[in-house]
């Protein structure tokens, strides 16, 4: 089991949290003036990389909040946490 | 003669107590001490099982749990069930108790005398990668003839059908150091890290701590004294001083290494128990989080590898020496010692002593170095350079042929050393590098993945005195400290011997029967990579995941390439380090504990009144309510006539609710649901439809605007915890800018659902403060019901004129029984819920959508189409989304009337799938069946005829027509919604404050959800304050807030009155008094209990008095706070409360 710096309470086991995908995919101000393709890209394209990967996980059972973190994805290693 | 292997002195047993034990029906005796294989041995028994394969006769080779063939099922049912036979288990490691009773597996008819080995034509076609060819053809014989064949011929022991009737445990710990391995260097390191202040644990998989210790008794001149002592009595000493400083855990294997330090150990508690204590659990799983992990878990010796060499009788040296010396047990009369390693030579020389002749010792090396000179001393044969050719005998070695024609030897014992592997598979688990050392011919640790250190002979350090320091130091030792040994042999390690010419019965792997003529075809046919030959040849891949075989093979396989074993590299390594028991690992979580098991706050009376019961989600639902006899076609059919003839009563309590705070709430939620929500007026409803920003379906429910700046929102009973983490999510990243608060409320209120014609006249008596009459569709009131605080919603999913009816959760049995008590209306179950929203053609989120269903398939297209944006409002005009053949919603008649099709079946128009039935019953109300579907482009289809095939197998088989209607089969028009009659006779309300009277008296619990600047004005009102400290609690004069997130606070305290603190612009104040319970832990064990389902660290330093925090006990989410040094005050929502002290139940003892 994973220990998570939560940015807020500090390590905590992984089932305490709740991943949340890719972080900096923002969500467009005004999606109706996206096209289909551009839309698509934001809904379903990540970059899936192998190495460090900027995620979002939220501490679900403990403070609520989404934060980010950088982990690297052939390790599993998380190199850092942030408040938002 | 019994034990007449016994030696006449010496051994760690207790030989005033003997002990009686049975193996395969033979009763045999042993002492106190004693393992199965250490008794067996003493009783001369050395044939002790069958190979997988060849079903060679096979006997016991090591003394450890690196041992492959002594493999027996132990069978405690003792006349109670057969759930406690456990099959493959190491003699080596069972511990003698009276009455043990042990089998030989493999083997058939009798271990003796066995007819897959006198089948000798068949071992041939099972060489390497017998499984991809030799049985290939014809496929059809495979499964019918083969495979059974291969199955019934090799295998292990069988694994019990009956269920486990033990218990098994689980404990969290924490801890700066933790120790595998108690052999020298483990204690070493205990020493020094205990003497440093900190938490530190030993585990040792063995009986006794001491490892190597327990076997330098001293018998012969070999016997070592640490600092002055003899081993055994420094061991004793040592482990005396360790006492009340380090906990330290015998029969405790430490079998994985998983993320960040998190070490998971198997503790034995009754397996070596002749009798089972009552209610005592048989294992339980440590699920150990260690800063520094020292990894003291020693060394295996290495078989060597010649013709036949697994007769019974062979034994590797090391295992003999420990027969000898810790259990005084003779492995023979006339031993040969076959060595390619100095170490060899202490199990001659202690062998020597003790009295058995020790016919010669054939040393591999030309040189064998100054060891020799003393045994040469001792009078021992020393013939350097020689080797073992081969081995006889049938079922106990006879003779050993020596190499290069020296003749043969006659023995009934073979000890044989082929040199040290260092066991690196924790540190390799722990993803640490390994690099291979050419002096040891094995792996080592190298570069560190985590905060790990190795000591001891799995450091490749070897020497009784330099494993003694090598430990010290690993353990923290702040100065080095030097052991004095004396009277250990000293020896250098060796990398033991090449492989030989490659053999059909030279046994690299002994479990799964693999030969070095195995590895040889798999190079022969190509295979490189060491991965490759494991799995082909399945060297390894036994139940001892290749101990004894893994660095044999690799030497082998660089052989036969001829390249460097370090380039071969080596097979990952796995947990786990030996098997563990599934119990194990399922812990508690199993039967009730599997997952929590929810009931609503009516659940009791469901019960006292018959209901049967279906699971939705985890919370146990009434489906209906059966009177005596009756069915439940008829039980449903009663329900449903009630509803829209008179009236029913149904507990919706289990669906989601959360309340949404804020200024900017409606805002929020306009953005969040397809539908107008900042348009609803104070006091009205809407149902609204949340959508994935993918525009599909996730979750609908009721939004109610309470105030202006408050809406009672409800989600399906399933989706309650994700829909408020989605809107957490939009409101934390995407829209932090509104000023609007979430709290989940669906356990503080109760919800009655009271639907049917003469709901309104039953609910108008017992209505304070709303006018009830002129209540219209879709309209919600603050008042009181019966005398108790609710919300009073009008609203259905009948179709029917109705009323839910919200109340905290403990008034709610008072106020159901008030009700039943003045109208006697009907309670229906979740069955005649469904059927009663189905004729109206109401969708259920999961039945009706899958996931890939947007609103305009199921006739809501027209919502949300003004709005500028909500979420996935852009997706629901994507090209894709707007083809004409979408699935879309269309009831579906058949044309008998009495056939109910089934729910998932296809829709079929001529020989084309084009949807599938999502919902099907009998309706008593319309006297038909009916069915909702998804059908493509089915709006246009109404008025067709389709077809319903009926799957091969089915009574008639063929197709049922159904003809494609509208999704709405009663009252299209929807009149009944403001059809009202009387209640025919109302008794009279009980006084106001009965119902009241029997609710709980209440603790106070509010969740404040404030922004900083507002947390003053809101923690003055209360008269307490709203900490910026993470994780603590600040009491007040009688109340305490603890801080559950930056933004986010629990008050508890007394009940009444909770002053001025109302929400305001930049805060959300929420009464939850009802959604939590108190459950006290407390006692000089209560931290300890905790850990048996929490996995935080609550030790005094890092969760101290006055620490608070959300977090998981088990599955239960549960705010826990330290309120005293030994008291734990839980907080849990009322539903998990049972869950909770049921879990708490299963960690005394
Ligand atoms: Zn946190």
């Amino acid at each position: 089991m994973l220990l998570i710096p939560c940015p807020w309470c500090g390590p905590r086991p992984e089932n305490e949290f709740h991943y949340g995908g890719e972080a900096g995919i923002v969500r467009p101000p005004d999606p109706a003036a996206l096209d289909d393709a551009a839309w698509g890209d934001f809904l379903y394209m990540r970059s899936n990389p192998k190495g460090l990967h900027r995620e979002r996980w939220r501490h679900q059972y403990g403070c609520g909040r989404f934060f980010n973190a950088t982990r690297d994805t052939v390790t599993d290693r998380i190199a850092g946490t942030q408040k938002p | 003669m019994t034990q007449s292997y016994r030696l006449p002195s010496g051994g760690r047993i207790a030989r005033g107590r003997e002990v009686g034990f049975r193996f395969d029906g033979r009763n045999y005796a042993g002492y106190e001490g004693d393992t199965l294989a250490s008794a067996l041995l003493a009783n001369g028994v050395h044939l002790v099982g069958r190979s997988f394969k060849y079903h060679r006769p096979r006997g016991i080779l090591t003394a450890g749990s690196e041992e492959p063939n002594a493999l027996v099922t132990v069978d405690r049912a003792g006349g109670r069930g057969g759930g406690r036979r456990t099959p493959n288990l190491r003699a080596t490691q069972i511990e003698l108790y009276e009455g043990l009773d042990a089998v030989s597996q493999n083997r058939f008819p009798s271990l003796g005398f066995d007819l897959g080995a006198a089948a000798g034509w068949f071992a041939p076609l099972l060489s390497a990668g017998f499984y991809y060819k030799t049985f290939l053809w014809p496929p059809a014989f495979w499964s019918r003839l083969y495979e059974p064949a291969i199955r019934a011929a090799a295998g292990l022991g069988r694994a019990p059908t009956a269920p486990d009737p033990d218990r098994y445990v689980h404990q969290y710990t924490h801890c700066e150091v933790l120790i595998v391995g108690a052999g020298p260097a483990g204690i070493a390191a205990a020493l020094a890290a205990a003497s440093a202040g900190l938490r530190v644990m030993l585990c040792d998989e063995q009986a006794e701590p001491g490892g190597s210790l327990l076997s330098e008794t001293g018998l012969g001149e070999t016997g070592a004294t640490i600092e002055g002592k003899p081993a055994a009595l420094w061991l004793q000493d040592a482990l005396a001083s360790l006492e009340g400083r380090v906990t330290v855990l015998p029969r405790t294997t430490a079998f994985g290494w998983y993320p960040d330090n998190m070490i998971g150990l198997a503790e034995r508690l009754t397996d070596h128990l002749a009798e089972l204590p009552p209610g005592q659990p048989r294992e339980r799983l440590w699920q150990v989080r260690a800063r520094t992990v020292v990894l003291a878990t020693g060394a295996i010796e290495r078989p060597l590898v010649f013709p036949n060499n697994d007769r019974p009788g062979i034994l590797l040296a090391g295992a003999a020496r420990s027969y000898a010396n810790r259990w005084g047990v003779a492995p023979g009369r006339s031993v040969v010692i076959a060595t390619a390693d100095d170490s060899a030579y202490a199990a001659a020389l202690d062998l020597h002593a003790a009295g058995v002749t020790v016919a010669a010792i054939l040393d591999r090396r030309r040189q064998p170095g100054p060891i020799a000179e003393t045994a040469r001393a001792a009078g021992l044969i020393v013939r350097a350079g020689t080797w073992v050719e081969g081995t006889s005998g049938r079922k106990r070695i006879a003779s050993v042929a020596v190499s290069a024609g020296q003749g043969t030897i006659e023995c009934d014992t073979l000890l044989m050393s082929g040199g040290w592997t260092p066991s690196v598979h924790l540190f390799s688990q722990s993803r640490g590098k390994l690099r291979f050392d050419p002096m040891l011919g094995a792996f080592l640790p190298g570069e560190a993945a985590a905060q790990v250190r190795s000591a001891g002979a799995c450091n490749g350090v070897f020497g009784l005195q330099a494993v003694l320091e090598s430990g010290y130091a690993a353990g923290g030792g702040i100065a080095p400290r030097a052991f004095a040994v004396s009277g250990s042999v000293m020896w250098q390690p060796s990398p033991g011997a090449p492989p030989d010419a490659p053999h059909p019965a030279a046994f690299v792997d002994f479990q799964n029967d693999v030969t070095t003529k195995d590895l040889a075809i798999a190079t022969q046919e190509g295979f490189r990579s060491i991965e490759h030959v494991k799995r082909y040849t399945t060297s390894g891949m036994a139940t001892d995941q290749g101990k004894l075989s893994g660095i044999q093979t690799l030497a082998t396989v660089a052989g036969l390439l001829d390249r460097p074993m370090s380039d071969v590299g080596l097979t990952t390594y796995r947990p786990p380090y030996t098997p563990v028991t599934f119990g194990t690992l399922a812990g508690t979580a199993r039967g009730p504990l599997f997952d929590p098991i929810r009931h609503a706050p009516l659940h009791d009376w469901a019960v006292a009144h018959g209901a049967v019961f279906e699971d939705v989600g985890t919370w146990k639902r009434a489906r209906y309510f059966p009177q005596p006899g009756e069915s439940l076609r008829a039980a449903v059919a009663r329900e449903c006539r009630a509803v829209r003839d008179a009236c029913g009563i149904f507990d919706a309590s289990t669906l989601g609710k959360i309340e949404v705070v804020g200024p900017d709430a409606a805002v929020f939620l306009d953005r969040m649901y397809v539908n107008d929500i900042a348009s609803l007026p104070v006091g009205r409803c809407r149902y609204a439809i949340l959508l994935g920003e993918d525009g599909f379906v996730r979750d609908d429910g009721i939004v109610a605007r309470l105030a202006e700046d408050r809406f009672h929102v409800t989600t399906t009973t399933g989706g309650a915890a994700g829909v408020l983490h989605t809107m957490e999510d939009y409101l934390q990243t995407e829209f932090p800018e509104l000023r609007a608060w979430l709290v989940s409320t669906t356990e503080h209120w109760a919800t009655i659902a009271l639907q049917g014609p003469q709901s309104r006249s039953i609910l108008a008596p017992l209505t304070e403060g709303a006018d009830i009459l002129a209540m219209p569709h879709m309209s919600v009131r603050i008042c009181r019901v019966a005398g108790i605080q609710a919300r009073l919603f009008r609203v259905g999913f009948t179709g029917e004129a109705g009323f839910e009816i919200a109340v905290p959760s403990g008034h709610a049995p008072a106020l159901w029984d008030t009700l039943i008590a003045t109208a006697d209306p009907t309670p229906y179950g979740t069955e005649a819920m469904h059927v009663l929203r189905a004729e109206k053609g109401f969708i259920v989120v999961g039945q009706e959508t899958d996931g890939t269903v947007v609103p305009a398939d199921l006739g809501f297209g027209a919502l949300g189409r003004r709005k500028r944006d909500h979420v996935g409002k852009r997706s629901l005009s994507r090209t894709d989304i707007l083809r004409a053949d979408r699935p879309q919603l269309v009831g579906l008649l058949t044309a008998d009337p009495a056939v109910v099709l089934e729910e998932g079946a296809q829709v079929a128009s001529g020989s084309s799938v084009v949807g599938h039935v999502t919902s099907a019953y009998w309706s008593a109300t319309l006297g038909r069946s009916i069915a909702l579907a998804l059908v493509a482009d089915g709006r246009a289809r109404v008025g067709q005829t389709l077809t319903v095939p009926i799957p091969q197998g089915a009574k008639s088989q063929g197709a049922i027509p159904v003809s494609v209607v509208a999704p709405v089969f009663l009252d299209p028009e929807g009149t009944r919604l403001h059809t009202h009659v009387e209640a025919p006779s109302l008794r009279p309300c009980p006084p106001a404050d009965f119902a009241i009277a029997r609710g709980h008296p209440s603790a106070r619990r509010l969740i404040v959800r404030a922004a900083p600047t507002a947390t003053t004005a809101i923690g003055l009102a209360l008269g307490v304050l709203l900490g910026s400290v993470p994780n603590r609690a600040v009491r007040g004069r009688d109340r305490a807030a603890l801080w559950l997130g930056p933004d986010e606070w629990l008050v508890l305290g007394p009940g009444g009155d909770v002053g001025s603190a109302e929400s305001g612009p930049m805060a959300g104040v929420v009464d939850v008094s009802d959604r939590f319970e108190t459950v006290e832990v407390s006692g000089p064990d209560a931290a300890w209990r905790l850990n048996g389902f929490c996995a935080l660290d609550l030790a005094p330093h890092t969760f101290p008095v006055g620490m608070c925090t959300r977090t998981l006990f088990g599955k239960a989410e549960i705010v826990l706070w330290r309120t005293a040094a030994e008291t734990f005050r839980i907080e849990v929502a009322r539903s998990l409360t049972p869950y909770l002290r049921l879990c708490l139940e299963q960690t005394e003892g």
